[in-house]
């Protein structure tokens, strides 16, 4: 039956492809997060525990059994969904997870979206227009967005935006205090409060987003234009440009059916790229503006050796990499459809 | 928002303006304007259980306000710096009264007869009890501590009837009735827990651990962990005068400059312990309180287990070297207080109290000189990078010092998950800094965790024959015997010479305040959000 839905045959293909790569990530980080230096039974056995305490702890946390029995029972925790109990946030790995890898999607997300919307125009202009100012001042954004560390860029708009003009919402994270976050049902509050219909949330959950948001387009935004005018440029100096042009097709068609289209692949492969290096920017973006993302949890988990956290933390990211290469490859085949999925 | 309308304003403009807002329709009474206080925090409050393990220190906050004792500590002035906890003044908070036997082996407490838990039910003796027990009995970091006040096993406490609780002591200690006032032993709606007790939890541990069931003056409105923990006030409470403020809101922000920045637009009304830069910086445009840390010492530690620093002549050569108003101008910007050029005669029972040494050189050089290493050695000085805030400078500075004395010292910087490991518990650094404090306020309890061979915070491996005897026997001594004052004299005599730690300077928790009166520092350097009053 799957014959007759070619696409859809690849894309199981491809998921079962994911599913070594998935074995690999879960081993991987078991044995380096046992690697990690430190003792977390002795961290969380507290302030000023004895050497009986810190047993106790370490028996409670299943850390006096050898290796290959903690991790048969991490497997066979993994196979029921339990991701285990993340000891710094005292809850299950899992629900951290859902309730703080939304905010950091919703986050990238939106300053991914901010970035292409302006990077995109900027890039096909600075291509048609090499040499003027709007070329310059693509070089001019593209050399800020990249120089400056995000950590800074926050601090600077929280600077001017709230602390000198008072525009901005205070930085508090992702809903003021004076909300209360919306009925969780994607984790995305403007979703969420969308959802709800209720438009005062979704008003002050858009607010809290706006400095971050920007924050972090300022930074991708950089590789997204530069690798848009590179594109522009190659294909509108390429054989086909030139016989459309001669062809007498309008500069309209020329610059967009053809020249753009041509350009989007290099630029969707770099915006896959940017999505995973913008989600390990966020910890700096998400410490600056208290927002209670992923990147920050992962870290704090690090600091502690706080094994569960930590490893579901990567089996997270690994499944969400894969998901995005899946619809990274697929976009590919949309804009060009010359790429099957058999070619690769 | 612009200048005009900041949020409390927004607030005080009561419900004409913001009754659309949902945080109205779902919590009406904060339209009242001043009944709400905003708190930003860097820490993470992970659980509402303070006896559960892994329990962050932020945590303790929920064991303060949402939980009572039988006992609290008083309040007093501390000159320049706000209100502080008085050690020396021990009051009611759920007991009513109390009264210790004439052998001190037995403490009776008689109930507050009209204190209830918040679902109502009376607060009787039986739930004092197996709070008790929980606290003794589930390890860890509780029962530590439950045993610093001689309090040791379930059946050392006895329900005598409802409003009766009897403590029975192995041996009579001054430290006991202090211990009772630490946020460890609070009392837990014993009927409500049980209720969710399992074979596996007969201390109900996962349910409290996200659910309070308590007595005391807040309950928890809501908990986001890692966002923020909402305070509702208990209008029941008894445990002492009722709290100023409706709803207390405790918002965790990790960057310390964005905190700073809400503090100073006064959209929070207090920053908790900020850097020791932000409050000097602070100091001038609003109320920054910075109370010295009672019974903490910054600590440089030369280890004994290195061969080097078995010689006191190098010993005293590292405390005449080192740059005492430097570091704490560095690493503290002032804040605390200087533990250096005080007079070697020892003629109180003052601690933490002004070392005899100072920053000179010559001194120093020539104490080398005198040692078995007057050529010098290479030592590396370990600090912890969760510390680094003070530890890095102060081994910067020190690394100069002693580099003009012949010791070569290299800065190795140990993560935070490694650094208690490796320095309380192998205690295998031979040179390093340290920041102890004791919660409860007598020197022998600083010494009996600092000085004594193989306690946990003597990560220099000290081992002195008198010093231990002297520990053992003032520990529970009461502090008038006439005895007390000339043994702990000794004992400052002893380990000032003999210099295993060398006092750097004694540290200050910061806080700045931008619309609230009322801030009282604690020993357990945690937010009481009880005595806050908006202005």
């Amino acid at each position: 039956m799957l014959t007759s839905y070619p696409r859809l045959r690849a894309i199981l293909l491809r998921v079962a492809q994911a599913v070594p790569v998935v074995v690999g990530v879960v081993v991987i980080s078991f044995l380096l997060t046992r690697a990690l230096p430190g003792d977390p039974a002795v961290y969380f056995a507290g302030v000023a525990a004895d050497e009986a305490s810190i047993e106790e702890t370490r028996v409670a946390m299943g850390l006096d059994k050898p290796l290959p029995v903690q991790f048969v029972r991490y497997v066979g925790d993994l196979l029921q969904g339990d991701l285990g109990q993340s000891l710094s946030s005292g809850r299950p790995v899992a629900t951290d997870l859902a309730s703080r890898l939304p905010a950091s999607l919703e986050l990238t997300l939106t300053a991914l979206i901010l970035a292409v919307v302006i990077a995109v125009p900027l890039g096909v202009l600075a291509a048609t227009r090499p040499g003027t100012w709007v070329d310059h001042l693509c070089r001019v954004v593209v050399t800020a967005g990249v120089s400056l560390p995000t950590f800074f860029t926050g601090i600077l708009l929280i600077y001017i935006f709230y602390y000198l003009l008072g525009i901005a919402p205070s930085p508090l994270g992702r809903l003021d205090f004076i909300y209360l976050s919306p009925d969780h049902v994607t984790g995305f509050y403007l979703i969420d409060a969308a959802l709800m219909g209720d438009w005062e949330t979704w008003r002050g959950a858009a607010k809290q987003l706006v400095l971050p948001a920007a924050t972090l387009a300022l930074f991708t935004l950089a590789p997204i234009a530069r690798m848009t005018r590179a594109a522009m440029l190659t294909a509108l100096s390429s054989d086909f440009i030139r016989t459309a042009r001669a062809a007498g097709l309008s500069r309209r068609a020329v610059l967009y059916r053809y020249a753009l289209r041509n350009a989007l692949l290099p630029v969707v492969t770099t915006l896959g790229m940017v999505f995973s290096f913008a989600l390990g920017a966020n910890v700096l973006v998400e410490k600056v503006f208290a927002w209670p993302g992923i990147g920050s949890y992962a870290v704090e988990a690090l600091v502690v050796s706080d094994y569960a956290a930590v490893q579901g933390f990567v089996l997270a990211m690994a499944l969400l990499f894969v998901l995005l290469n899946l619809v990274v490859d697929l976009l590919y085949t949309a804009i060009d459809p010359r790429i099957g999925f058999d070619a690769k | 928002m612009t200048d005009q309308t900041s949020r409390r304003n927004f607030l005080k403009m009561g419900a004409a303006g913001a009754s659309m807002l949902p945080f109205l329709r779902v919590m009406p009474a904060a339209a009242q304007g001043n009944d709400t206080l905003v708190v930003v925090t860097g820490a993470t409050i992970n659980s509402l259980d303070l006896h559960r393990t892994g329990t962050s220190r932020a945590s303790y906050q929920v064991g303060i306000n949402c939980y009572d004792r039988l006992l609290t500590f008083g309040t007093k002035e501390v000159p320049g710096n706000g209100l502080s906890y008085d050690y020396s003044v021990v009051e009611p908070e759920l007991a009513e009264s109390w009264s210790v036997s004439d052998d001190g082996m037995t403490l009776t407490f008689k109930l507050k007869p009209n204190a209830t838990f918040w679902d109502g039910r009376k607060v009787t003796a039986a739930d004092v009890k197996w709070s008790f027990d929980r606290a003794v009995s589930v390890g860890g970091f509780p029962t530590v501590q439950m045993k610093a006040g001689g309090l040791e096993r379930p059946e050392q406490f006895i329900a005598e009837d409802d409003a009766t609780f009897v403590i029975k002591l192995d041996r009579p200690s001054k430290l006991t009735i202090p211990d009772l006032a630490v946020p460890v032993p609070y009392i837990i709606n014993s009927v409500e827990a049980l209720e969710h007790a399992t074979d596996d939890d007969p201390w109900a541990l996962e349910y409290l651990h996200t659910t309070p069931a308590g007595s005391g003056a807040y309950k928890v409105a809501r908990w986001n962990p890692g966002e923020q923990l909402v305070y509702e006030r208990n209008d029941d409470w008894v445990g002492g005068p009722l709290p100023a403020a409706q709803r207390v809101i405790i918002r965790e922000v990790p960057s310390p400059a964005t905190r700073r920045a809400l503090v100073e637009r006064g959209d929070v009304q207090v920053a908790f312990n900020i850097p020791d830069k932000d409050a000097a910086e602070l100091a001038e445009t609003l109320d920054v309180f910075s109370t010295p840390v009672e019974n903490c010492i910054h600590c440089l530690c030369p280890n004994f287990a290195f061969e080097p620093f078995q010689d006191p002549d190098v010993r005293k050569a590292i405390a005449y070297a080192v740059p005492y108003e430097d570091i704490f101008q560095a690493a503290a910007f002032g804040r605390g207080l200087p533990l250096w050029g005080g007079s070697e005669e020892i003629t109180d029972t003052a601690w933490p109290r002004k070392t005899q040494y100072y920053t000179d050189l010559d001194k120093a050089k020539e104490h080398m000189a005198k040692s078995g290493y007057a050529e010098g050695f290479d030592v590396p000085l370990s600090i912890s990078l969760d510390l680094a805030s003070w530890m890095e400078p102060t081994a910067l500075l020190v690394q100069e010092a002693l580099g003009k004395i012949g010791i070569n010292v290299t800065i190795e910087k140990i993560p935070g998950a490694n650094w208690r490991t490796a320095v309380l518990v192998e205690k295998r650094l031979p040179l390093h800094l340290e920041n102890f404090g004791g919660w409860l306020n007598t020197p022998d309890y600083y010494f009996f965790w600092a000085y004594k061979d193989g306690h946990l915070f003597n990560s220099s491996n000290y081992r002195n024959e008198e010093i231990e005897a002297l520990v053992d026997a003032t520990l529970h001594m009461p502090m008038d015997d006439p005895e007390y004052a000339p043994q702990i004299k000794r004992m400052f005599e002893i380990a000032l010479d003999e210099l295993p730690r060398i006092p750097l300077y004694q540290p200050a928790l910061n806080v700045a305040t931008n619309g609230a009166e009322g801030y009282e520092f604690w020993f357990h350097r945690q937010l009481d959000a009880r005595v806050l009053k908006a202005v």
